[in-house]
This record gives structure tokens, C-alpha cells and sequence, in this order.
């Protein structure tokens, strides 16, 4: 008995269907009748919508309906999307219609829906739609957004302030006046997205006979998604089901509530048909949420060893044209600048600006990469004006461990103080230092440059609120068939979340991996559910398998030992079956109590009987667990192309307990891909009047196979105290450093040249631009 | 648009369709067959999702129309598992980890087929030129890379076997 599974490298039990292409998508999901639905956008960043004519598309053979905002029920033409995360600190409090009322802010926004009987038809039907705007000056870059005198992105709005507010604990201003060095950086980090492999999907059908309105959608939250469906759709809760059947990735923007799902569901209920929407990935480029455009201007004030004494300073972030999220994430951002430093006092003045672009929400590290690429830039320019070796200086500015609990003095976005529950920074930067060999890179430059070769090494720690609430349930019942089936409100979009689940409740419960059936992302599943983000699920849904499960288990133990007659105490379990340790060791299996457990008809249950043998928890988390870790990156620069190729990547990671190391280490490398993207490629442009010019995967580039190193992974393993299984988050570490790993390590390639990088992406006609203006190509001949 | 009669011969199994001409191949074999295991991630020919081999070639089903391969023979993943058994290059994936969500994987899997039949000693840097067209966004590619090393050598030993 004990930890069987949790901790091993168990196989995942989700592969063998999606292997032989027997998973379930929601576009592999066939429903006879079904119609096929297409959205008109607008191709403005801004205008009003005057008037559409769809009378061309209508005489179209094999088209349904078209439907604009009037055909929508009451509340959705009345009301606008629901906000996620209300906040007070926000200005404009803003969601879009379901479908364009009058003004439209951005390219790509919903205008009205095609329902034809195929794709391709509803296709051909759009472009026959009369839809006649007027054009409203755009804002599209974020400065020019907060201008004095700049276009709104908003009709109505006196300007495109969303919010303004203010993080700060300490003395900053004194800190920074008798500080003997200050130093200054003007940092950038793009716009990008999620980019899941699969785009958005919607599938909508309203069974007349039951009255129940089944939503197969793409989604991180399905529970959300129906409490919102039941408000615009003004339809009890109970006769609404969503389902995210498997998802082909997720990172962030499928956990947003979107206009699409809501008109999806209104048709097939108004057409009494199912109706199917699946995006194409130009509408993914266009309309799925997006990250990360975020100006910092900081400063860092130190004394003469490097030791922090303070930081300061303004980030500007571009909500886009709404904010369906809130303003989590220059929340985030601003709070996870301290990281794992030992800051006396800190300020940040926020300002989160509207433009007239798709509206940014969390992808995959909301808001931290930019905050620790700001803070790891300032300590790599301390470092560099002081004489101190990079990752010298932080150690010297590192939170010791036995500073655990650390209140860093600020509030998270969970609302309450911000304290790191446990971990221990030095020794994960030692860790990652050992593994990528820093101690000996001199020598590697050295060898490189009698080659002709630049290679730089880099790195960056970060610290993450992981595991946020506010809960996630599990329910464990034993089935009479002797199986386990489990149920959770949490979901899967390639974390594996079937298989910890499994893992988890096969060492509570006492039962084979293989004998559990676990149901993900159902709302039918479970009364209550969240969903996947802010890296969440392994706390709270892995909490509430142990919590339940046990629960289980003592509910077997009571009723085998009245069945046996033995005390309780004297009760055995192992893989489903139960045993007695005494007399001839009588033995009943899990099925065998799980009849039990129903008792018979007519007689009443035994004192202390439960009915069945099942239990529901929900485990609420007290607070964030913060997971961290450090960064190693070796790059080599091509002079001549600027092109930057990744050597050696290293990775120092503290998810706390790991319940599948297999699994842990895959979303580790999958994050630093991720952020290498983000580091070097990927870049989602816009010009002046707010067209997206990136709309494509020709245009904009992520990661490929050949970009990405194998990187090298240790876990240091520091328990969170806050959760019975002592985990934390690890889907998104892996991104969080990358941007500021890598930037540092190119910098330090090209120390000669004296290249100052202060934005990302760095593609290799901005490293070019930058080797220029430092004079790199004056003293190279290239014939 | 008139209809068109074609006939494909997917995995072993001929269909015979009257089709709209421009109905591409990916969509003929998840809708108009309804073999779904070939997934459409871009529908513009560049994440190598929808791969699969035309003629015992790789090709991409978003690209071609499926009247263009009237009389072809098409393998999807579909046909990669042996009487419901994984086959090796598909345990290798298990074993590595080499999929997450999964959505890639059916274009990977037949990409790599491919080249472990082409090529039975693949060098690391052959396999990733390789993978080039196919994108995946879950994994960081590492333990597709090592799932396709190590079916080589297990595909060899068991050609020695
Ligand atoms: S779907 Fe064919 S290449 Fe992307
Ligand atoms: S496993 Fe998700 S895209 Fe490759």
C-alpha cells in the first residue's frame, strides 16, 4: 500500500485513443442534421455598422439563415458579454455584444452568422453579405493609444484609460535618493497568442424531447461557460450541458467565455438543428484573445555590492478593445516583478490602455514573462555596471529559505497578501547553474571564438502564484462493477489531467490505474466546476481526488469490516480488493461493496451506512502556492544573419511534490518552447489603422523542431504547506524566464559589440538593426 | 457546381463518393468518410497537422483536393495500429510523452513513418529537418524527437529479430 503511482512516471492513460486518431474533438463529433455556421467580421478596427443586407447570401442554394444581433434572444442584444473578473479599479468596464449592435471595435469583431448546410457554403455565403460601415478613426499602438488628443477606441469614452492604479510597499523615494547607483531601462515585450494546434470549436444541439441544450466547445472552463450560457440565454442552468470533449491545447485564450460560443448555442436553439462552428486559423489570428503587449519603464536602485535597495516604475499595458478578463494581468505582471529578490521597497504605477485590437487575456504565463524579463533586465544591467557576475548578483539578493513564509508586501490577484509559502531560490539557481555548466562556460566561449563563433550564456529566475481558487471538485464513487469512476469540473487540454487524477485517486482509494474511469470537462459530471488556468488544476483538483478518495476508502473500510466482522483497523486494501488480515482472510472486492453499498429495497441501512460508496470534494485553496525556479540559456548569434540558435537549455524547476515526473518535465519543455517563441519569433503585428498583418503561420512563426533544444530539467522539490499533496503549478514556469533567459544570454554573446536589447520578439532583422547601430559590421569584412 | 465520382482507397478500403470538386482531401476523409483521426490545425499547409501519405508519400490532406487523388491510395494514423495494438513507433510516443493534447500527433506519426521506412538510422538532426513542417505547440518537440530515435533502433532490432 501507499504511494503507488503518485510520484512515478506513469504512462498516460489518454494516449492510446489519440494515438490510433480515435480521440474525440468537438469537430469529430457527428451529429445527423447538423449545420454549419460561419461569422462575418468586421474588416474595420473601428466603424459603425450602418446596415446589412444579406438577401444575396439568403438566395444562395444551401443557406439557412443569416442572422445579425436583432435574431439574437432579448438579453444578448440588450446586454454585452459578461466580465470574467469584475474589478473596481476598472475604468471602463467593457465586453462586446455577442453580435456587432453599432460599433464595432476591432478587426474580426462578430457581425453577423451564416447557418448553411455545409462550411463551404456558409463560406461562399459571407462574401455575398452587403454590410455597409462607416470607418471611425483606429488607435492601434498602445503609446499612440494614450496620447493627448489620440483617437478612442471607444465612441463614448473621454479617452483609453481602462485603469490606473498603483502597487507599491517601502520607502521607494528614499530608497532611491540614497541609493549610490540608479539605473534605468525601457523595456518592450509584443503582442502574441496561444496558438493551440486546434482553433476554437463550437458544436450547439437542443434535444426537444429532454429540453436539454448540449455545448461541445474547445473550452479551459466549461462550468463557466454554462453559468454564462444560462444568463444569455435567460435558460435554467440544469437544462444547459457543456462538454470540452479533448481539446487540442489551450494556453490561456480558450479559457475566455467568447461571443461565438453564446451565438452558436442561440441558433440551434432558434433553428431547433445542431449547429457547428469550427474557426479557421485565420479567425484564431484574428479574434481569439491575445498577450503580452506591455511597455515597462523601470529603475533599479542598488549600493555598491549590488544589493537591491529598490524598484520603481510604470508598465503600460494594451487591454485591446475590451476587457472580458479584467485587468488580471498587469495585476499579475505587477506583482510578479519582486520575484525571488529580497526588494526593500517597490512601486509600480499601472496603466492599462484600450486600442482598437483583439482584447488581450491571459496566454500561457499571463503577465509574467514581461514582469520578469523587466526585473532580470535590471539586475543584467546592474550586473553588467557593477562588474558582477550575473548570477553572483542575485545570489547576493535571493529570499533564503529560512525567510519562509515570505510576505513580500503586496497584495496578489487573489486578493490576499502576497506571501511565498515555501521554496528555496538559491538552491534552485545553484541546481540550474550545475546543469548548464555556467562555471565552465568561459572556457566553451573561448573555443567558440577561435572558431569565429559568438555564444553567450543567460539566465533568470522567476517566482509564480500557482494554483489559484477558488476550488476544484472530485467526485470518487465505486461502481458496482467494481471500477472507480471519478469526476472532476477540471479539465484536459494535453496536461494529462486524467491521468494525475488517476494516479491520485488509485493510492487514496486502493485500486489499479486501469480500473478507473474518469470523466474531464463535463458539466453533467459535477455540480460545480472552474477550469484550466493560472496553472491550478494540480493543486485544487488533484487536492479534492486525494480528498475525496480517502474519503472513499474509509467508507470501504467501514462496511467490509461489518461485512467481515473484523474491526476496522484489521481491513487490507489493494488493487480493488478488500481483505480481512485476520482468521482465513475473507476477501470482497470493490464491486462486491459497491452492492453492498445500495443496501436492499424495502430495508433500512445499517447505523453509520452510507448509501453508496462515494464521496464529492472541493478543495479551496487558502491562497496562491508559489512554485519557482531558474533559467539557463546558451545561445550562438549568427553575425551575418541574425539568426540565434539555442545550444544548451537548462531548467531549475520547484512545482513542489510532482504526482508524474513524465508529465512534469513534457509541460516544462513545452513552456520553454513556448517562451522561445516569445523570445524570438513569434510577433503579432498590426498597422496603424489596426489591421492584423500576421494572420497566418507563414507570417507568424512559432517554434519548430528545430528550434527548440532538449532541454535539461532538475527538480528541486519544496512541498507546498497550503495543499494535502504539497504540489504546485507547473504549466506555465517553463515560459515564464525564457524571454529573459535568452535575451541575456544574446546580449552576453555580443558583449564585444556592446548590443543592448531591451524588447522582444528579437527577430533577426531587429538583432541585425542592433549589431548596426553598435558599429558590429564596421570592423567585419564580409568581402 | 456539378458533383464529381471519385474513388479513394483509404487504408485498404475503397470509397466511392460523388463529391463537390473543391472538397479537399482532409475533409473527405474526416467528413465525407468520416475517418477523424486526421486533424486540420491551419488549413493553409503549413503545421503538417492533416499529413498524411498519399501514394506512400507524405502530403497534406488541407492542400489537395480529394478529386486530384481519385484512384490513390491514402494511409491515415487510423491504419498505423496493429489488430488494436500500438505499434511501435506509437508505443515510443507513450513512452516518451511525445504527445499532449494529441492535436499534432496524427500528422507526426505519419510524418515520421515516413521517414523511419525511407530511412531506418535517422540522425537526430535528420529527424528534426524532418519535423519541420509538422508544428506542435504542446510538447517543445524533445520527446518526439526521442520517440522517433528510439523507434528506429527498436524497428531495427526487430527487422533483426
Ligand atoms: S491543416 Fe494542413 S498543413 Fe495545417
Ligand atoms: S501535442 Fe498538442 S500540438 Fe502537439
Amino acid at each position: 500500500m501507499g504511494a503507488k503511482h503518485f510520484g512515478a512516471r506513469v504512462q498516460r492513460i489518454e494516449d492510446p485513443a489519440l494515438l490510433q486518431g480515435k480521440g474525440r474533438f468537438v469537430d469529430d463529433v457527428k451529429i445527423p442534421g447538423t449545420l454549419h455556421a460561419c461569422f462575418l467580421r468586421s474588416p474595420y478596427a473601428h466603424a459603425r455598422l450602418r446596415s446589412i443586407d444579406a438577401s444575396r447570401a439568403l438566395a444562395l442554394d444551401g443557406v439557412i439563415a443569416v442572422f445579425t444581433s436583432a435574431d439574437m434572444p432579448e438579453r444578448m442584444q440588450r446586454e454585452r458579454m459578461p466580465m470574467l473578473v469584475p474589478n473596481a479599479a476598472i475604468a471602463a468596464l467593457r465586453t462586446q455584444h455577442a453580435l456587432a449592435v453599432e460599433e464595432i471595435c476591432y478587426v474580426g469583431q462578430t457581425v453577423a452568422v451564416v447557418i448553411a448546410r455545409s462550411r463551404y457554403i456558409a463560406e461562399d455565403a459571407l462574401a455575398l453579405i452587403d454590410a455597409d460601415y462607416e470607418a471611425l478613426p483606429a488607435v492601434s499602438d498602445l503609446k499612440s493609444a494614450i496620447a493627448p488628443g489620440a483617437p478612442v477606441a471607444h465612441a463614448d469614452l473621454p479617452n483609453n484609460i481602462a485603469s490606473d492604479f498603483k502597487m507599491e510597499y517601502g520607502d521607494v523615494d528614499g530608497a532611491f535618493a540614497r541609493a549610490p547607483h540608479v539605473f534605468e531601462e525601457s523595456l518592450w515585450q509584443h503582442r502574441g497568442g496561444g496558438m493551440a494546434m486546434e482553433t476554437r470549436a463550437v458544436l450547439a444541439s437542443h434535444d426537444s424531447a429532454s429540453d436539454l441544450l448540449t455545448i461541445w466547445t474547445g473550452s479551459q472552463t466549461p462550468h463557466i461557460g454554462r453559468r454564462m450560457l444560462s444568463d444569455m440565454l435567460d435558460r435554467h442552468i440544469e437544462s444547459i450541458r457543456c462538454i470540452a470533449p479533448d481539446v487540442g491545447g489551450g494556453f490561456g485564450p480558450k479559457a475566455i467565455f467568447y461571443a461565438e460560443e453564446a451565438v452558436i448555442a442561440a441558433c440551434a436553439l432558434k433553428l431547433g438543428q445542431p449547429v457547428k462552428w469550427i474557426e479557421d486559423r485565420r479567425e484564431h489570428f484574428i479574434c481569439a484573445t491575445q498577450e503580452r503587449d506591455q511597455y515597462w519603464d523601470v529603475a533599479i536602485a542598488v549600493d555598491d555590492h549590488g544589493k537591491i535597495l529598490g524598484v520603481r516604475g510604470a508598465l503600460l499595458h494594451d487591454t485591446g478593445a475590451f476587457v472580458p478578463w479584467g485587468i488580471i494581468m498587469p495585476y499579475i505582471a505587477a506583482a510578479t516583478m519582486p520575484g525571488p529578490y529580497v526588494i526593500p521597497a517597490y512601486r509600480l504605477n499601472v496603466r492599462v490602455a484600450l486600442s482598437n485590437k483583439v482584447a488581450t487575456t491571459p496566454v500561457r504565463g499571463a503577465g509574467r514573462p514581461q514582469a520578469v524579463f523587466a526585473m532580470e533586465r535590471l539586475l543584467d544591467r546592474v550586473a553588467r555596471e557593477l562588474n558582477i557576475d550575473r548570477a553572483e548578483l542575485r545570489r547576493r539578493n535571493f529570499i533564503q529559505p529560512e525567510q519562509m513564509p515570505y510576505s513580500v508586501g503586496l497584495t496578489f490577484r487573489d486578493g490576499k497578501p502576497l506571501i511565498y509559502d515555501s521554496g528555496d531560490y538559491p538552491k534552485g539557481q545553484s541546481e540550474a547553474l550545475r546543469i548548464s555548466e555556467y562555471d565552465s562556460f568561459e572556457e566553451r566561449r573561448k573555443a567558440a571564438r577561435a572558431k569565429g563563433r559568438h555564444i553567450g550564456i543567460g539566465l533568470a529566475n522567476y517566482v509564480e502564484g500557482t494554483g489559484l481558487g477558488p476550488f476544484e471538485g472530485v467526485t470518487v464513487r465505486v461502481l458496482q462493477s467494481g471500477k472507480v469512476a471519478v469526476a472532476t469540473g477540471a479539465t484536459q487540454q494535453g496536461q494529462g489531467t486524467r491521468t494525475t487524477l488517476s494516479q491520485i485517486v488509485a493510492d487514496s482509494v486502493g485500486c489499479r490505474l486501469e480500473d478507473i474511469v474518469i470523466t474531464v470537462g463535463d458539466t453533467a459530471a459535477i455540480a460545480n466546476g472552474v477550469g484550466a488556468f493560472a496553472s491550478r488544476q494540480a493543486v485544487n483538483a488533484g487536492s479534492s481526488a486525494q480528498i475525496a478518495g480517502t474519503n472513499v476508502r474509509k467508507q470501504i473500510v467501514a462496511l467490509a469490516a461489518q461485512a467481515l466482522g473484523v474491526a476496522p483497523d484489521d481491513i487490507d486494501i489493494a488493487d480493488g480488493e478488500v481483505m480481512a488480515r485476520t482468521g482465513n482472510k475473507p476477501v470482497l472486492t470493490f464491486g462486491e461493496l459497491a452492492r453492498m453499498s445500495q443496501g436492499m429495497p424495502g430495508f433500512s441501512m445499517q447505523p453509520g451506512q452510507t448509501a453508496g460508496l462515494e464521496n464529492t470534494a472541493y478543495f479551496t485553496p487558502p491562497q496562491a502556492a508559489y512554485c519557482s525556479g531558474t533559467h539557463v540559456a546558451e545561445v550562438e548569434v549568427d553575425l551575418v544573419t541574425g539568426g540565434v540558435k539555442i545550444l544548451n537549455y537548462s531548467v531549475a524547476h520547484d512545482a513542489g511534490n510532482i504526482i508524474n515526473p513524465l508529465i512534469v518535465d513534457g509541460q516544462v519543455q513545452g513552456g520553454v518552447a513556448h517562451g522561445i517563441g516569445n523570445a524570438l519569433f513569434e510577433w503579432m503585428q498590426y498597422d496603424d489603422a489596426g489591421q492584423p498583418l500576421t494572420t497566418s503561420f507563414a507570417d507568424y512563426l512559432i517554434p519548430m523542431a528545430g528550434d527548440v533544444p532538449s532541454c535539461k530539467i532538475a527538480h528541486v522539490e519544496t512541498p507546498s504547506p497550503l495543499n494535502p499533496i504539497g504540489v504546485k503549478g507547473a504549466g506555465e514556469g517553463g515560459t515564464i524566464p525564457a524571454p529573459a533567459a535568452i535575451i541575456s544570454a544574446i546580449e552576453d554573446a555580443l558583449k564585444e559589440f556592446g548590443v543592448h536589447v531591451t524588447d522582444t520578439p528579437l527577430t533577426p532583422g531587429r538583432l541585425v538593426e542592433l549589431l548596426t547601430a553598435a558599429g558590429a559590421y564596421d570592423e567585419l569584412a564580409f568581402g | 457546381m456539378g458533383k464529381q465520382k471519385v474513388t479513394l482507397r483509404v487504408n485498404g478500403v475503397s470509397y466511392e463518393r460523388e463529391i463537390d470538386p473543391r472538397m479537399t482531401l482532409g475533409d473527405f476523409l474526416r467528413h465525407e468518410i468520416g475517418l477523424t483521426g486526421t486533424h486540420l490545425g491551419c488549413e493553409h499547409g503549413v503545421c503538417g497537422a492533416c499529413t498524411v501519405l498519399i501514394n506512400g508519400l507524405s502530403g497534406r490532406s488541407c492542400l489537395a483536393f480529394a478529386v486530384q487523388e481519385d484512384g490513390s491510395e491514402i494511409t491515415t494514423v487510423e491504419a498505423l495500429a496493429e489488430n488494436g495494438e500500438l505499434n511501435i513507433l506509437q508505443q515510443c510516443f507513450q513512452e516518451h510523452h511525445a504527445l499532449q493534447c494529441g492535436y499534432c500527433t496524427p500528422g507526426m506519426l505519419m510524418t515520421l513513418t515516413e521517414l523511419l521506412r525511407d530511412n531506418p538510422k535517422p540522425s537526430e538532426k535528420l529527424v528534426r529537418d524532418t519535423l519541420g513542417g509538422n508544428l506542435c505547440r504542446c510538447t517543445g518537440y524533445a520527446a518526439i524527437v526521442d520517440a522517433a530515435l528510439d523507434a528506429a533502433q527498436r524497428l531495427a532490432a526487430a527487422r533483426e529479430a
